[in-house]
């Protein structure tokens, strides 16, 4: 894994492992960024799926646990933690959140600890993972599933169909396009607000993906600079205190993404037929 | 082949420079009305150190951002595929 130069050994820890239908039309693993990038749309990471899959159902089954387990009398350490997340994430919702909707409460609790948990791979030594994986033949294996910008735009878009279904469902579909054609300026200037509405809500889900992607990509990256041009002995002078730093933004970054999440909602929930 | 990859260098230390500039100068600000909200008042500095760190996470993102696309200009340079 060491071999190479340092610029080959950063480009390796960037690639996914990407499985899909190469431009011969046969399917199988991308050696390489460069045939990674051949398969174009035809091809899928299998890492980012995993380790998403994976964090997803540990999610699931912690809380669960806990939540079966439950007890009054006799509360375990887990039932702690749960309670504490789980009360940060019901407070947040009930300060943001204005409309009536079940689903907003699961799905902000499922946002923030799926985002954490696949944030936190991130503090996993980075050739630890790709080592054991290398030993048993496989080549590239990205863990973090939010450094992979597939999986941020996965979730932002899915949040952005949700803003546009209880947009419509609420508003009416007359009372959603009205809200894109005469919002800011009123009746008189509907192009310019078309397009000024337009640019708003597309920038919405963008914006949403690509800070969760930039600031876990960045964070990634320094630890696999760290790695790459630092001697091993002095490694932990520097990818300690990142690592320390990190656990605040991985933390801040799901709460944000969930925070954003409530509030873009809770505007597709109120009218604003007083303007 | 080397002026594409002495623009991109060029490039990424604008990216990083103005990025840091620009979100240093915004979370000194940031900070420091909070600390003054906090020293007027401070039995809301709970409910100001939440707004603020959902602030600072917004303010960091955009410097973030544009070290991640530094950082691909630099590792993993698109525009030397054009060049062939």
């Amino acid at each position: 894994m060491a071999a190479g130069s340092p610029a080959e050994y950063i480009s390796h820890h960037i690639q996914n492992l990407t499985w899909g239908k190469h431009p011969d039309g046969t399917w199988g693993f991308a050696h390489g960024p460069q045939e990674a990038a051949e398969m174009g749309f035809v091809a899928i990471n299998v890492d980012t799926m995993f380790w998403s899959l994976l964090t997803g159902v540990v999610f699931c089954w912690l809380f669960r646990k806990v939540a079966v387990s439950a007890s009054v009398e006799k509360p375990s350490r887990w039932q702690h933690c749960v309670e504490l997340v789980f009360e940060m994430v019901v407070g947040s919702v009930r300060d943001a959140f204005h409309g009536h909707n079940k689903i907003i409460g699961p799905l902000a609790l499922t946002i923030f600890v799926w985002i954490f948990l696949m944030n936190l791979m991130d503090l996993v030594p980075v050739d630890f993972v790709p080592y054991v994986s290398h030993l048993v033949g496989i080549e590239y294996m990205k863990m973090v599933p939010t450094t992979d910008v597939n999986a941020t735009f996965g979730m932002s878009l899915s949040v952005f169909a949700l803003m546009i279904y209880y947009g419509i469902k609420v508003k009416g579909p007359g009372g959603f396009l009205g809200e894109l054609a005469f919002h800011p300026f009123g009746k008189a200037l509907l192009p310019v607000n078309l397009v000024l509405e337009t640019v708003s809500l597309i920038a919405k889900p963008l914006s949403l993906s690509l800070r969760l992607f930039g600031n876990m990509f960045a964070g990634e990256l320094v630890f696999v600079l760290i790695a790459a041009l630092v001697p091993f002995w002095l490694q932990w002078a520097l990818s300690v205190p990142w690592a320390i730093f990190h656990i605040l933004v991985i933390t801040l970054q799901a709460y944000i993404f969930m925070m954003l999440t409530i509030v873009y909602l809770s505007q597709s929930h109120e009218s604003h037929d007083s303007h | 082949m080397e002026s594409v990859v002495a623009f991109s260098a060029l490039a990424a230390g604008i990216m990083i420079g103005l990025g840091a500039l620009g979100a240093g100068v915004g979370i000194g600000i940031l900070g420091s009305k909070f600390l003054e909200g906090a020293a007027r008042q401070p039995e809301l500095v709970p409910m100001l150190q939440a707004r603020m760190f959902l602030m600072l996470g917004l303010t960091d993102a955009v410097p973030i951002i544009a070290i991640a696309f530094a950082a691909l200009l630099m590792f993993a340079n698109p525009f030397l595929g054009q060049v062939g």
